[in-house]
């Protein structure tokens, strides 16, 4: 009887905390469907006008086709720079170096996003960096190679290195054996690095701000300057938009991962 | 469905590669992990590196492999030095106790890796792959991954990759060591026959005797980073030149007492008797080496008869191993001997019995006595 009454109060207790942690994301979605022009909830009434209003507003849609740019951009570089640091850090032999290093790789996920936003901002305005898509690319990319780098290392401390030594003794030379070998199988670290990349530059806020331009807005700083400007519910058209694209690229990234490390 | 090689797909057969090792030395900081070992390897020949672990025959290996840099001394293949030659191009096949197959790739796919590496044309590639996968009798299997394998099916896949390449040296580190006993000695068996085939020279490490005795040409015994001793089977089990060698490989009585040369023969006082030995000796501490199907248990008080060695015993434990039987007698001072006899031939003595242990002097060996293979073998 008390076994039933403690696993009953385990659940309430579960379910509370899920909804505490989910209800505010899935708030925007009825929002973004609502009949009036602005932000009310509960809706009293549903249209989907404000996804029309959203892709008929050049702004918007400019916006979002920068986001998803950069997006891209950051993920490639990211996931080379992040993959080649991850690799090199767990063959360091040298483990104060390996240490120090990978917590310098890793700073950009701690120091608080403000603190490398005005850094960011004053060298770029020294390099004429602000405001054009390589700096926006250069700057997401230092936040989001953190996550290469962590994915990727996960990856290669289960990967078998005995393979190389196989490889070599079989006429690979290093860049053949990575290639042929390495890469492949350390590839869903490699993807889900590159997808966590993505998102990462996909919904950056605090540092595109301060970098942005009249001619290079991302979705995000689009979002921002509307609902300091107007409450229009075109806002939680966008939010809803970015909550599924991040939330299937990073789902359907570690269920990959996942099978891909069960399958071996 | 197994496929038929095409006409005449039989591997190219390989000359084997001489490899001379001089003064090779691998320091690790301080610690010598092996220490001036010198060896040549004959072409063609099937050479075991033998000894206990951490004696630095696998350390040996990887640096004949380019997988470890060689302190000190000259490693040379056909007279060429390749101490400075990267691993990818030595053209050394390697088989790995841990088969290092590519789980990423089908059987044939791993089988043509080295293929790839050397841009071998596709249709010699599908050609060498068939052959290679056909001499390790596993046909059939080539579109498999390796977790759908068994060990030793993957074991011969990877014996596969390492010779479809030809390479004129193959280097095998345990190759049978994840495997039971049955499938090894089955395998071994099958790398005997590859290596006929093929016709490289082997270079096989094992801390298996029984292995080492089944396959080699020659054994080098390794101990201690070093080599004690290199020969045929025969030359290690029948005249060992230290006493870690007659005790590594096979069994035998060990008498412990001081030496002194004796004419063409040498002395040796134990507690309260002395026994002969054929050869000559230096004087000192020095252990009697006799192997137990050389020594005679005789019940009667009759002579041993030319000038044999005759100890009185009393046995102390039967094993019975059908085709023979082993007894373990106590001699005098507390010694330990171990006797062996051939069913049909066997005396009837029993646990408990008194007898004569008998030998010929020239069925032992006399060797400088070493305290060091104590803390070994024990």
């Amino acid at each position: 009887m008390s076994a039933r009454l403690g696993r009953a109060a385990l659940w309430t207790a579960g379910v509370l905390v899920a909804a505490w942690l989910v209800a505010p994301t899935l708030v925007v979605i009825p929002l973004g469907f609502t009949d009036k022009v602005s932000l009310t909830f509960p809706p009293t009434g549903w249209s989907t006008r404000w996804y029309a209003n959203f892709f008929g507003d050049p702004a918007w849609t400019a916006a979002l086709a920068n986001s998803l740019l950069v997006g891209v951009l950051v993920a490639v570089v990211a996931t080379a720079i992040g993959t080649a640091a991850a690799f090199g850090l767990t063959r360091w032999t040298n483990g104060r170096g390996s240490a120090a290093a990978s917590v310098l790789l890793l700073a950009p996920m701690i120091v608080p996003g403000i603190i490398l936003a005005i850094g960011i901002y004053a060298v770029f305005l020294k390099l004429g960096l602000a405001g054009t898509l390589v700096g926006f690319v250069a700057a997401h990319t230092v936040l989001a190679m953190p996550f290469v780098v962590v994915s990727v290392t996960a990856s290669l401390r289960t990967f078998d290195v005995r393979l190389e030594t196989a490889a070599a003794s079989l006429g690979a030379g290093r860049w053949a054996t990575f290639r042929q070998v390495t890469l492949p199988l350390i590839m869903p670290g490699v993807v889900s690095g590159a997808l966590f990349a993505f998102v990462t530059s996909f919904d950056e806020v605090v540092v595109s701000l301060f970098i942005q331009s009249p001619t290079l807005v991302t979705l995000p700083v689009q979002m921002y300057s509307s609902v300091t400007r107007e409450t229009d519910p075109t806002l939680a058209a966008a939010a809803t938009m970015i909550l599924v694209l991040t939330t299937v690229l990073v789902g359907g990234g570690l269920t990959l991962a996942a099978r891909r490390n069960r399958a071996r | 469905m197994p496929v038929d090689p095409p006409e005449g797909a039989a591997l190219p057969a390989g000359k084997g590669a001489r490899i001379d090792l001089s003064g090779m030395t691998k320091r690790y900081g301080g610690a010598v992990a092996v220490d001036d070992v010198t060896l040549t390897v004959e072409p063609g020949e099937f050479m075991t590196f033998l000894g206990p672990s951490g004696s630095g025959k696998t350390t040996t290996l990887n640096m004949i492999a380019g997988f470890t840099d060689i302190t000190s001394g000259t490693l040379r293949i056909d007279d060429r030095p390749v101490g400075a030659v990267p691993a990818h191009k030595r053209d050394i096949g390697v088989v790995f106790q841990h088969y290092a197959l590519f789980p990423h790739m089908t059987v044939a796919q791993n089988v043509a890796f080295p293929l790839r590496q050397r841009r071998v044309p596709r249709a010699e590639r599908d050609r060498l792959v068939a052959a290679a996968l056909e001499t390790v009798q596993l046909p059939g299997h080539a579109s498999r991954y390796p977790r759908e394998l068994s060990g030793g099916q993957q074991q011969r896949v990877a014996l596969a990759r390492a010779i479809v390449f030809s390479p004129r040296v193959l280097l095998m580190d345990e190759p049978l060591g994840a495997l039971d006993r049955k499938l090894r000695e089955f395998l071994q068996l099958e790398i005997k026959r590859i290596h006929r085939e093929v016709g490289s020279t082997f270079v096989f490490v094992t801390h298996d005797q029984e292995e080492a005795l089944v396959l080699s040409d020659r054994i080098a015994v390794f101990n201690n980073a070093r080599i004690e001793q290199v020969g045929t089977a025969r030359d290690l089990y029948e005249r060992p030149a230290t006493l870690f060698v007659a005790r590594f490989l096979g069994e035998s009585t060990v008498l412990r007492g001081t030496a002194t040369p004796d004419g063409s023969r040498s002395r040796l006082d134990l507690d309260g008797f002395a026994v002969r030995a054929s050869g000559g000796v230096r004087s000192g501490p020095a252990a009697l080496v006799v192997r137990p199907e050389r020594l005679r248990l005789e019940a009667d008080e009759s002579d041993a008869g030319g000038g044999g060695n005759a100890i009185p015993v009393t046995v102390v434990e039967e094993i019975y191993l059908g085709a023979a039987r082993k007894l373990e007698v106590l001699l005098p001072g507390g010694a330990r001997g171990l006797v062996r006899e051939q069913a049909g031939t066997s005396s009837d003595l029993r646990v408990g019995d008194r007898a004569r242990l008998c030998w010929h002097p020239d069925d032992c060996v006399l060797l400088p006595d070493d305290p060091t293979t104590e803390r070994i073998l024990t």
